[in-house]
Formats: structure tokens, C-alpha cells, sequence
């Protein structure tokens, strides 16, 4: 079983405040799936290479020249929370 | 007659000789929405055409319900199409069924849009899904669940159900979802629709909002294997915006629809012949198997041995990627933000805390969580790429079958559709019903889900086709030759 500890670890890498009932929750749900996913140490996968991708490529390039790309108007129109051409967040610093 | 039950190629031929016109096909599905969206609840935004059309959802406002006038180019399909709520549409609110996508309108269209629009299409609404395609039912999502439209008790599967509800329920022509572990071919299935997962990089994903990037594939919801065929080809290709999208020529899917299956010779997976599945799914799959024997077809057992790791595998790579993609949700740029409630040093990471805990459902938490542990120091060798490694045994699997068959052919799920609640407070459940579909994504191969019966209670069943990379020709070779004998593809639901 998934310490409370350990979940309110994974949940604060996972950047995700959560309530004691719901982090609780999630653990007990957490808990049976790594406990199913355990298989997976019956598999000898000693001389196996890891496949992070499915296709047979390799580096894609392309030119290095400019090309039109989005305003920052329109990067920026999605969020209320613009200023001068930058994004607003909390005081970091004091 | 009414034109939103026909499939595209027949609107197509309607049109051609000068019979119907684009307005009255969009008119006629639009009105079907307005008549039998309340109760399948497929949509979450609906093109606002008619003054007085009534949201099909409460929880979206009037003014997220425009297409930002979006035009067709004149050309020459004009016919209305459904796009599930993960693909980005330039001015359209696209939030992935989730509360931290609220007010997301994207400033350029996904590539497939492009396509779609460049051939004429229109886009007449879009679909509901499990929250960021975290599931199998279209219950996780902030709208609330979509129904099946062959009894509307049960689930129409996930994630893309909303777009396979709509295309079964006769409110779509045809429509686009998005595949990770079998959240096109799966909800085909349950909805009795034909579903098509393509091979890894054969369509864009560029506008795709990702869940797991090295599984995701868009690609078509339709009545019949030749409108497949025909939306396949308008969305297929490749695009320099995807650095994963293949540079492989998109042949004329169409002339593979023949009726010809001679001496083709198709694997049967003895690892998804086994306990757990339905008996009423085994009787129809061994009814197609008789189909397309009788036909010509020569059947052999073969073996993935690595097919019973592959949920586990999955669910580890998956959500390793999703904990990856899906960080970008943080309230800064776009979407919900949440301000914390006290200004002190750590505001800005409370920022992010309250905003995720407050824009996710619990199936996207429990996701982000799982791959993140996955991901954490001391686990990622044991987890990660343990998955990755055992994702190789069984893409060689694959490998090893393709090199004497040209296919295989599977149940797509082990049973018919369940009832809506019945698995949403057990994951692991909910997991496994994704048991025969998540191979194909592991691998990367090509994968359709096709209709081919019904239970005793009148709920659809699938079976489930897949080739090797990029044979897409050979899927719809054998679909075809099969909807043409079996003609499941014409019992209408009626609602």
C-alpha cells in the first residue's frame, strides 16, 4: 500500500493539491493498479531494447530559415492574464 | 427520406447527380441533433446555425457554441462532419471535456481541420470524450456522460464516444476521433460504427492535444468500411508541423474496396480466445470467420505471447507521457486559473496546485499521479523502462505474426457495452476493457474495429482487424469483403 506520505509526494511532483480524503482515495486506486502492473517483473527483459518510439526514425530536420508563425496577439488573446506583452502570474519574488 | 442516416458515399453520389444539396444535408443532421442530441448528449458544442437552436448542454454558454465562422472552401464533398472535442479548431472553445481547458479558444487549427476544410468539409459540431481521453465509457467528462444510442442505459465506450454515438445515432455524417489505447476502436464497436486507428504517423497529430505521444492517432468514425476509406484519405499524409508524421505516399483507399479475399491469409491470436471473453462476442467472431472463410480466406492460429503484459505496459507508458504532456496545464498561458487564496512566497506553485486540483477530474489525477510515480527517481527503471522494454517483445510479436499472415483478426472488446456507472468506481476494470486494442497502439500497426453482430439485448459487436505498418489497403481489403457478405452495416438504430 501507497504510504500517505508517498502520495502526498506524488501529488506535490504532480503539482496537484489535494484534500486528505480525495489523496486517501487515490492512493487505495494507486495502490491496486501498481500492485497489477507488477507483472510486468516476470518478463526477462535482460538483453531487450527499450522502444520509445514505433517508426524507424531518426533525426527530422528542417531548414533553418523563418517562416510565419502564430502573432504573440494570438498567443497571448488566450489568456486574461497579460501585460505588456508578458504573462501575469503570483509575486515570486518579494 | 432522411439524409443524416445515409452514409458519405451515398450523400456524395446525391450530390454528383444533383439530387440534395450541402445546406439540406447540414440542415438535416443539424435537425437531428436538435431532435435526439438531449437524449444521447453526443455533443458538447454545436454549430450555431438556426436562431433558437437550443444548446444540447447546459454547461456551455451561447457564445462558446460558435465555429468562429468558420466557411468551406468550395470544392467538392460539402458535406458536415463531427470532430471530437481534442482537436484543435482556430476560434472554437476546444477543452478536451475538461474544466482546465475552460475558455481555450486555439488561435490556429490542427491539421487534419485544415484538410477537412481544404476538401470542403464543414464542421457541424464537437463531441464529447473521457476527460483528456483518460477512459473507456465517456463517463469522465466535466459535460457529463454521452449515452449509446442502441440502449441508453450503457455506455457507448470511450474515449471518442461522442463521435461514435453521433454517427450511430444518425446525428453525424461521419466524424474524426483520437486512438491511444482503442478510444476509437472500442466506442465503434459498442455503438455498432466502423473505427479505424491508423498506423503511427500516417496522419498528423500537429493540433492534437496530446495525452501520450508516442501512441495518439487520429482517425475516422464512420457508418460503412468505404466512407473509412474516403475520410482516411483526406486526412492522411504528411506534415512537416508533426516531426513524427511519415513521409509514406497516402494511396487511393477506395480501390482496395473489393470484394476479395482469396488465399489471404489471416491469424487468429489464441492469447484473446480465453477466459473473459463474452460468449455472445466468440459466437459473432466465429460467424465472421465463417463469412470470410467461405469467401476464400484461410485462417490460422498464431501466438503473441506477450499479449497478456500489455495492459500493464500500457499503463505505465501511457500515463508516463500523459504526466509529461499534460504539465503544461498550469494557469499560466490559457485555460482555468485558480488564484490561491493567501499571497505568500510559494503563490505562484499554489497557483498551479489549486488550478490542477480544481480543472482535473479524478481519472485525469489518477493518471498524472501514476506516471508520474513512474517517472519519479528510483521507480523509473522498474516502471518506465521495464514498460518500454517489454513494449519492444511485444511489437516483435506483431513482427513475427506479419511475416506469414497478412492480418489478424480479433474480438474488439471482450464483451458488448456496459452500463453507464457500472465500471467508473473500479480503474482497473475499466482498464482491462481495453484488453484486445491496446496492442496495436504499442505497436503502432494499423487496427479496425467493424461491425459484425448483435448480442440477444440488441447491443452491436466488433471485431477487430489489424495489419502490419502502413497496410491499411489489406484492412480495408478484408473489412469490405466482409460488411458486403454480412451487411451488418445496414440495421439502422431507431430512436
Amino acid at each position: 500500500m501507497l504510504s500517505q506520505q508517498e502520495g502526498r509526494y506524488i501529488a506535490s511532483l504532480s503539482r496537484i493539491h489535494l484534500e486528505e480524503d480525495e489523496l486517501e482515495f487515490l492512493a487505495r486506486n494507486l495502490t491496486d493498479i501498481l500492485h497489477y502492473v507488477e507483472k510486468l517483473r516476470k518478463v526477462d527483459v535482460s538483453e531487450i531494447q527499450p522502444t520509445t518510439h514505433v517508426l524507424p526514425l531518426k533525426n527530422v530536420y528542417r531548414q533553418d530559415a523563418v517562416q510565419p508563425s502564430l502573432s504573440r496577439e494570438d498567443v497571448q488573446g488566450m489568456s486574461q492574464h497579460t501585460s505588456r506583452g508578458f504573462f501575469k502570474v503570483p509575486q515570486v519574488l518579494e | 427520406m432522411n439524409l443524416s442516416t445515409l452514409t458519405a458515399h451515398e450523400l456524395l453520389d446525391l450530390l454528383k447527380n444533383q439530387k440534395t444539396t450541402p445546406q439540406a444535408i447540414t440542415e438535416s443532421v443539424l435537425k437531428a441533433i436538435q431532435r435526439t442530441d438531449d437524449k444521447i448528449k453526443a455533443y458538447v458544442r454545436v454549430r450555431d446555425q438556426e436562431p433558437g437552436f437550443a444548446p444540447t448542454r447546459g454547461s456551455v454558454p451561447m457564445a462558446h457554441r460558435d465555429l468562429g465562422g468558420l466557411t468551406p472552401a468550395p470544392s467538392q464533398t460539402h458535406l458536415p462532419i463531427s470532430i471530437k472535442d481534442n482537436i484543435c479548431i482556430r476560434g472554437s472553445p476546444t477543452t478536451c471535456a475538461s474544466r482546465i481547458l475552460e475558455g481555450f479558444k486555439p488561435s490556429y487549427h490542427a491539421t487534419v481541420i485544415e484538410r477537412i476544410l481544404s476538401a470542403g468539409g464543414l464542421i457541424v459540431g464537437q463531441t464529447n470524450m473521457d476527460e483528456f481521453a483518460f477512459g473507456s465509457s465517456t463517463e469522465n467528462s466535466c459535460f457529463g456522460p454521452t449515452r449509446n444510442p442502441w440502449n441508453l442505459d450503457c455506455v457507448p465506450g470511450g474515449s471518442s464516444g461522442g463521435s461514435a454515438a453521433a454517427v450511430a445515432g444518425h446525428e453525424a455524417i461521419w466524424a474524426l476521433g483520437s486512438d491511444t489505447g482503442g478510444s476509437i476502436r472500442q466506442p465503434a464497436s459498442f455503438c455498432g460504427v466502423v473505427g479505424l486507428k491508423p498506423t503511427y504517423g500516417r496522419v498528423s497529430r500537429y493540433g492534437l492535444i496530446a495525452f501520450a505521444s508516442s501512441l495518439d492517432q487520429i482517425g475516422p468514425l464512420t457508418k460503412d468500411v468505404t466512407d473509412s476509406a474516403l475520410l482516411l484519405k483526406i486526412i492522411a499524409g504528411h506534415d512537416s508541423r508533426d516531426s513524427t508524421s511519415a513521409d509514406v505516399p497516402v494511396p487511393d483507399y477506395t480501390a482496395s474496396l473489393v470484394e476479395d479475399v482469396k488465399g489471404l491469409r489471416i491469424g487468429l491470436p489464441k492469447e484473446y480466445f480465453i477466459e473473459g471473453l463474452d460468449r455472445e462476442v466468440k459466437e459473432a467472431i466465429e460467424a465472421a470467420i465463417a463469412v470470410l472463410q467461405k469467401k476464400g480466406a484461410i485462417f490460422q492460429e498464431v501466438s503473441l505471447p506477450h499479449t497478456e503484459y500489455a495492459v500493464a505496459t500500457y499503463y505505465i507508458v501511457a500515463t508516463a507521457e500523459a504526466s509529461s504532456n499534460l504539465a503544461r496545464f498550469d494557469g499560466v498561458q490559457y485555460g482555468l486559473r485558480c488564484q490561491p487564496k493567501t499571497s505568500r512566497k510559494t503563490a505562484l506553485v499554489d497557483m498551479y496546485e489549486e488550478t490542477r486540483d480544481a480543472g482535473f477530474g479524478k481519472e485525469a489525477k489518477r493518471r498524472i499521479m501514476l506516471g508520474t510515480y513512474a517517472l519519479s527517481s528510483g521507480y523509473y527503471e522498474a516502471y518506465y523502462l521495464r514498460g518500454q522494454k517489454v513494449r519492444t517483445l511485444i511489437k516483435n510479436d506483431f513482427d513475427r505474426v506479419f511475416e506469414e499472415c497478412a492480418a489478424i483478426l480479433t474480438p474488439t472488446s471482450p464483451t458488448t457495452a456496459f452500463r453507464i456507472g457500472e465500471k467508473i468506481d473500479d480503474p482497473l476494470a475499466m482498464y482491462l476493457s481495453d484488453i484486445y486494442t491496446i496492442s496495436a497502439n504499442l505497436a503502432g500497426i494499423p487496427a479496425m474495429s467493424v461491425p459484425c453482430g448483435f448480442s440477444q439485448k440488441g447491443l452491436p459487436i466488433g471485431l477487430q482487424i489489424l495489419a502490419k505498418p502502413f497496410a491499411e489497403e489489406m484492412i480495408f481489403r478484408i473489412a469490405y469483403a466482409y460488411e458486403q457478405a454480412a451487411l451488418w452495416h445496414k440495421r439502422k438504430v431507431s430512436l
